[in-house]
């Protein structure tokens, strides 16, 4: 898939909750296809201690619109600094990048799929859950958080699909962990797409794995060039060889990685 | 539009630009973003006798206009790139060039060897400066003795254009560069990173597996540029020179400190079209101020 590296303009940029914001971006020419799962690296600028450029996944694309949703949790000096990008300002970015999630085909249609995210690792599950609607499937939500008020999009996943939540807290939906949630007992899946804090994805594919579930995680790997010259953003693969996320990933089967042994 | 080809050695850069070992891959993975046949070079990968997984991960730390990196030289190993890299490269009309590592002056002679085989490889970089390998690397490129054993090695088994990589992490970068020059090195390109540290402080841990790591970046700018000035009044082979250049103006920096080539590194996951863009620049400069041919700003400060 080609990459571009391109300026977009901010059309919305809005706080959800405290500390996380969505930064919509505009691009002036068509966008090129894109798969769930993928990344954008956002050059970050007017931030001293900000040097490389940061990579978010895709949160939503509006072909319609021409627009690139980015949902941004605030962590640092370069995260906060893009919650301050205004309407109309230039943003550069270098996109799509890495390998999506497999999207299913025509023979896969009796299959049921469960989308489990954790904070803002719910991010990409909103683009793959419309892109499994668009094709006629009936994708699940699961998603946790802290509390209440990590819980980011829920509207928009209702309009995707059935949504189930967990919060550590209690404070909404079922409490704890997602890996605890009733809905993984009560119903079956034939895989789960996960995305969220490394311990919730080795859970989840542990859980699917147990129970003979194709399990698909994306990783968020500290990354410096985005397009697999640095080899900085390294993973283990099952055969003990290390590998880029951002290339070969960010999203991989869990069995390919040494997560269940 | 002045005449931009300069000279490292025998070789012949259409330009001044090139690109730094471990900043852009094979080069191919900035084939998307501009047309990579421009540049003056492309120095790939380091690339050892035999396949390296390098260090744990975290191997990276952002620092204040620049980054640690602690990659250890993970490579496939110097047969595969010759089966499977070279032929994908091999036509791509610009000098690719292959920065090499070993972990004794034997290794690193037998993987020059192999290369020196390759046609469209017209030159090696060899590498006696990476901090990140617990055996070789820069416990080579610190002493003259150890620098030099490297460069005898490899100059005895390889007839191209050999570029030796020197350490910045020494305390006096000019005895080095002569011990290399005298053992036959055609040029020498300088700085490798600078030994750094980062820690969380919260977390009170080290940021990298290795705990030290290389820094890189616009921050070793001013380091750099002192050393290519040092390292242009005590030899008379050419300098590649770099270290944080982000710019047309940082690179004509560079020239006019003693450069006669430079490479531009972890800009490059910046702004992944900044080679061209320091190409045009030094050619717009060399109108600008008259010169006719980029080789006119190679050490020319004015006294």
């Amino acid at each position: 898939m080609k990459k571009y590296v391109s300026e977009m303009e901010v059309v919305e940029n809005s706080m959800l909750h405290s500390h996380y914001c969505l930064l919509k971006l505009r691009s002036s020419n068509p966008l090129p296809e894109m798969t769930p799962g993928q990344f954008v690296q956002v050059l970050v600028d007017k931030s001293p201690n900000t040097f490389l450029r940061r990579p978010i996944s895709i949160n939503f694309v509006d072909y319609q619109h021409n627009e690139l949703w980015l949902l941004i949790q605030l962590v640092g000096d370069g995260t906060k600094r893009m919650a301050e990008f205004k309407v109309g300002e230039s943003v550069n970015i270098v996109y799509p990048l890495g390998n999506g999630f497999s999207i299913p085909g025509e023979s896969d249609s009796d299959k049921r799929f469960l989308l489990v995210g954790g904070g803002v690792g719910t991010a990409p599950l909103l683009y793959l859950g419309k892109r499994l609607k668009d094709l006629g499937f009936q994708p699940c939500f699961l998603l946790g958080a802290r509390s209440a008020g990590d819980l980011l999009q829920l509207e928009q996943f209702r309009a995707q699909g059935e949504v189930f939540v967990t919060t550590e807290d209690g404070s909404a939906g079922e409490k704890g962990f997602v890996t605890n949630h009733s809905v993984l007992k009560e119903r079956n899946f034939d895989r789960i797409y996960s995305c969220g804090p490394k311990p919730m994805m080795i859970a989840v594919a542990r859980f699917a794995a147990s129970k003979g579930i194709d399990c698909e995680v994306s990783l968020e790997n500290k990354m410096a060039c985005g397009v697999g010259a640095c080899l900085c953003c390294v993973e283990k693969n099952k055969e003990g060889h290390n590998v880029c996320v951002c290339t070969e990933g960010p999203v991989f089967n869990s069995k390919e990685l040494t997560w269940l042994n | 539009m002045a005449e931009l080809s300069v000279n490292i050695g025998e070789l012949r850069l259409k330009n001044p630009v090139t690109t730094a070992s471990g900043t852009f891959g094979y080069g191919v993975e900035f084939a998307d973003f501009f047309d990579i046949s421009r540049l003056g070079g492309i120095f790939v990968k380091g690339t050892t006798l035999l396949p390296r997984e390098g260090n744990d991960y975290p191997r990276m730390a952002e620092t204040p206009s620049g980054m640690l990196n602690a990659v250890g030289l993970q490579n496939k190993g110097v047969d595969y790139f010759i089966d499977h890299i070279y032929p994908t490269i091999k036509d791509i009309d610009t000098h690719f060039m292959v920065n090499v590592s070993g972990s004794s002056p034997e290794t690193y002679a037998e993987c020059a060897a192999k290369l020196d085989a390759l046609d469209k490889i017209p030159a090696i970089e060899v590498n006696i400066s990476c901090p990140n390998v617990k055996q070789g690397g820069m416990a080579f490129g610190v002493t003259c003795c150890g620098a030099a054993s490297v460069v005898k090695a490899v100059r005895e088994v390889y007839h191209k254009t050999m570029i030796v990589k020197l350490s910045p992490n020494v305390t006096d970068i000019t005895e080095i560069a002569r011990a290399v020059e005298a053992e036959g090195a055609d040029a020498v390109s300088l700085i490798n990173t600078l030994l750094g540290m980062a820690i969380d402080a919260e977390k009170r841990k080290p940021l990298l597996s290795t705990i030290t790591g290389g820094l890189s970046g616009p921050c070793v700018k001013p380091i750099a540029l002192r050393l290519v000035w040092q390292t242009h009044r005590a030899v008379q082979i050419p300098i590649v020179g770099l270290g944080g250049i982000a710019s047309a103006k940082d690179a004509i920096e560079f020239m006019l400190a003693g450069a006669s080539a430079v490479e531009i590194g972890t800009y490059n996951f910046i702004d992944p079209c900044i080679g061209l863009k320091v190409i045009d620049g030094i050619d717009a400069y060399c109108d600008r101020h008259g010169f006719h041919s980029v080789t006119e700003l190679i050490g020319a400060l004015e006294k």
